[in-house]
């Protein structure tokens, strides 16, 4: 009421003020929620984008995912690989007032790996800090790394002083018995500041008007309000009550894009969606064959592949809105030219199962997720269908993300014989989905092949990969990705599906830039 | 008497530690919460040191133990995802259900009464069984269901009311906060206490009438026609007071499902309540809030059935007898 009359006081002088300060507020809706403001509690992209309104990384990526100078101004390294250089911008400050310096980098970098934190990957162990002056930071390394820097655009700097201040030192521990001041407060050098933060249920962000550089958006205060169910979100988005939404399921893209007053922003997501096989069991934990393990078995592997029909999936499973893949990396990520996918072909599959021993088919437990991907128990259930074709009888145990990871990751001891799973290079770069995903598990002790399910293996790929870490020309570089790529490829180790689409809802009244990794970042964003 | 309400209190105490029993035993089988707080990059000797300070790599015995004991002392411990105390998180939702709770009660009170006293006193009339037909679909149709069309009529539809959210809150004290002194927190109430309320409206629009019906079949009602008083003064002045005792005994009963089912419209309107935190506790695996979620609600059904008791032993002499006969 009293705004109502104050804007009608000063309507004659003040008109187009009240108009522009209602235009430039954005009201984002995403699935998940924004539990804890401290930037290394939480390892997930949205996350991770929410947290890069408020706090910044020394570098940063760009629209094209290109690493971009942010908090540091420039770097070089040392020409035997061992020593970076950092230059710190200066005249930056932090929400709080205050300055951002060297001893800000190098508390960051001990935050980061202590205990509590699960960014500990973001820089190595070993990695020294040296402080040159106030604005110069040395990295001293054990080996070369040429992708040091790769994820260092969600390594937020924080300010030592605020830390120190607000008893926030250590990251935010699992058994604290009293809230953590960093988790419900922020500090950065970000564009935007924390007005109000209510964990799970509301937050604020205003412009920060003392930010270093210029954003390209418009935006003075975004309100972000998780929405969970599907259906509210995207009626909350045809309303008009948010401008932008994310995700918007694919069933409702078309009545979004139908409705006048929204449309759906979609492209390629970096994610890959894939299968994976048990290759390292003597005998399969799900299966009617005893005594043996078919996947062993390379033909197998290549029949459960050529019975896959990747269009009928994109076409009716995921309505379009799909990148078939021939490899284990998004196109986007590393080239996929002289790659293509074995043919479809049911006959074939039949004939292969029937060379290796398995005239009949035979039967397998599969495992997938039926709430972490877009319409991955539909994906699972269309699989099924395809392998019976070919005479494969799969039993789908489709089951929500908690009860599967629990049952098929390392620390449920791998339990499955077949499965489907996504994976997104954190480092945006090909080291990572060999070394994690398609390198060997045997190394005991090794962080290698962790994620690798199945335990496809091939000591050819992990020499690779071992010279890949530490080669600094990137032409020897990609061709040496390329011939690991080409090894697992050629011996059908995994069956890549494709990448998913990303589905922003946006209103016609806002511009907005769509980065493929799914980061919503606001600062991009311009409103009528 | 005093041995009859310790007795009781006894058997609650019991009651709620056969819940947290149950739910511990059921949390064993609904994931692993490490693998909802690291990604899936992270590497295993830092998964296990996880695992390790949320003391889960201890026996289920002694965990439960410990969970009895710091529950006694009013410590849920410490939520997974958001990494803040649950008591604080139980109790910065609690307003927001609460009010939901009481506004939906307070609207199925006050619509289902009128439309049972009318269906009652006008059987045959269209609009009587108008009320009989929508009763029908307040019982059959799912709540989602029945959240998700209002949303799309009133907030996609015509726009008038809000599709989430509590709109506007208002802070009193330190404890409280409140969407009743905005505009836009009255509009947010609306539509998720009518999807909240529907059902009970039914339920109590249908018991009134049966009550009604019945009443007005009574010798004394009988009478007081025979005496010439006027319709109305028989009607509300004698029928009604007599149908409301039931009605008053099933509204207070229900209020603890009101508040235990709001889960589903919580979930539907993204109420913040204490409902749509469980359910989000659930699909990521946050056992602190499951434990202390589920504690909180047996401890309301478990209360109200005990005042419920208590009361019944205080009006019925006869129970009072055969508790002393025991």
């Amino acid at each position: 009421m009293s705004f109502k009359t104050h804007c009608l006081a000063a309507v004659a002088a003040l008109a187009l003020m009240c108009g522009t300060a209602q235009a430039q507020t954005l009201r984002y809706a995403n699935q998940g929620e924004l539990k804890s403001l401290d930037p290394y509690t939480v390892n997930e992209t949205t996350t991770n984008a929410h947290l890069g309104h408020p706090y910044e990384g020394l570098t940063a990526r760009g629209k094209d995912l290109k690493i971009e100078p942010a908090l540091a101004e420039k770097w070089e390294i040392s020409p035997d690989g061992l020593k970076w250089r950092f230059y710190l911008r200066k005249n930056v400050k932090f929400h709080g007032g205050e300055d951002f310096t060297a001893d800000d980098v190098i508390f960051s970098a001990e935050r980061v790996r202590s205990q509590g934190s699960n960014f500990t990957t973001r820089v190595p162990t070993s990695a020294k800090f040296v402080k040159v002056d106030d604005h110069t930071v040395d990295i001293i390394l054990t080996a070369p790394n040429p992708i040091l820097n790769a994820q260092w655009d969600t390594w937020y700097i924080m300010s030592k002083k605020w830390a120190e201040a607000n008893n926030a030192v250590a990251p935010t521990p699992a058994a604290a018995t009293t809230p953590s001041h960093a988790s419900l407060n922020a500090n950065g050098t970000g564009p935007y500041k924390i007005e109000s933060h209510q964990p799970g249920v509301k937050t604020v962000f205003k412009l920060n008007e003392n930010y270093w550089k210029k954003i390209e958006g418009n935006i003075k205060e975004i309100v972000f309000t998780p929405i969970a169910s599907d259906a509210t979100r995207v009626a909350a988005l045809l309303s008009g009550e948010v401008d932008v939404i994310e995700p918007v399921p694919i069933q409702d893209i078309q009545r979004v894009n139908a409705s006048g007053n929204a449309q759906v922003l979609t492209g390629p997501e970096l994610r890959t969606i894939f299968l994976g096989m048990d290759q390292t069991r003597d005998e399969l934990l799900e299966s009617s064959v005893k005594g043996k393990n078919p996947f062993k078995d390379v033909r197998v592997r290549q029949a459960f592949f050529q019975a896959i029909d990747i269009e009928t999936i994109k076409s009716r499973v995921m309505r379009g809105l799909s990148t078939p893949s021939a490899l284990m990396i998004a196109p986007e990520l590393f080239p996929h030219a002289g790659f293509t996918r074995a043919k479809f072909d049911t006959e074939a599959s039949k004939k292969l199962l029937a060379e290796a021993g398995y005239p009949n088919g035979f039967e397998v437990g599969m495992d997938c997720p039926n709430d972490r991907y877009v319409n991955d128990g539909q994906i699972c259930q269309a699989v099924v269908g395809m392998l019976a074709r070919a005479g494969i009888k799969v039993n789908l145990n489709a089951q929500p993300k908690g009860q599967y990871f629990a049952k098929v990751l390392k620390s449920g001891g791998y339990k499955t014989s077949f499965y489907l799973l996504g994976w997104t290079p954190g480092t945006f770069d090909s080291h990572n989905v060999l070394h994690d995903i398609i390198g060997c598990r045997d190394v005991a002790g090794s962080s290698r092949g962790e994620s690798n399910l199945g335990n496809y293996c091939n000591k050819k790929v992990d020499e690779l990969t071992d010279k890949i870490l530490v080669e600094s020309d990137t032409a020897k570089r990609d061709a040496m990705i390329k011939e690991a790529y080409k090894i697992s490829v050629d011996e059908f180790g995994y069956i890549p599906l494709h990448q998913q689409a990303l589905a922003w809802g946006v209103s016609k009244k806002v511009k907005l830039a769509q980065r493929a990794d799914n980061s919503v970042l606001l600062y991009y964003a311009t409103k009528e | 008497m005093l041995a009859f309400i310790l007795r009781r209190l006894f058997q609650s105490l019991l009651v709620m530690l056969a819940v947290a029993l149950i739910a511990f035993a059921m949390f064993r089988f609904v994931g692993d919460p490490v693998n909802q707080l690291v990604s899936l990059d992270t590497p295993q000797e830092q998964v296990a040191q996880i695992r390790q300070s949320l003391g889960l790599d201890e026996p289920v015995v002694v965990q439960f133990a410990r969970y009895i004991y710091n529950a006694a002392r009013l410590e849920f411990g410490v939520s997974y995802q958001f990494r803040l105390p649950v008591i604080m998180l139980l109790g910065e939702r609690a307003p927001a259900t609460l009010e939901l709770a009481f506004m939906s009660a307070l609207f199925s009170l006050l619509v289902g009464i009128p439309m049972g006293v009318y269906t009652a006193l006008r059987r045959d009339s269209w609009l009587a069984k108008l009320f009989q037909a929508v009763s029908l679909i307040g019982i059959s149709l799912p709540t989602f269901l029945i959240g998700i069309l209002l949303i799309y009529l009133f907030s996609v539809t015509l726009g008038w009311l809000p599709s989430f959210g509590r709109g506007e809150v208002v802070k009193i004290g330190n404890w409280w906060t409140t969407g009743l002194l905005t505009a836009s927190g009255w509009k947010a109430l609306i539509l998720p206490s009518i999807t909240l309320g529907l059902f009970q409206m039914t339920l109590i629009m249908r018991l009134v009438r049966a009550e009604m019906l019945e009443v007005l079949r009574t010798d004394y009602i009988k009478f007081a026609r025979a005496r010439g008083l006027k319709t109305r003064a028989i009607h509300f002045g004698h029928a009604l007071k007599n149908t409301l005792v039931p009605v008053i005994t099933i509204a207070g009963l229900q209020l603890g499902s009101i508040i235990a089912f709001a889960i589903i419209t919580e979930t539907v309107f993204q109420w913040p309540g204490m409902g749509l935190l469980f359910l989000k506790a659930v699909q990521q695996v946050d056992i602190p809030i499951m434990a202390a979620y589920l504690i909180l609600i047996s401890f309301l059904f478990v209360t109200i059935n005990l005042i419920v008791d208590l009361l019944y032993a205080a009006v019925d002499p006869r129970l009072r007898a055969t508790v002393g006969a025991h």
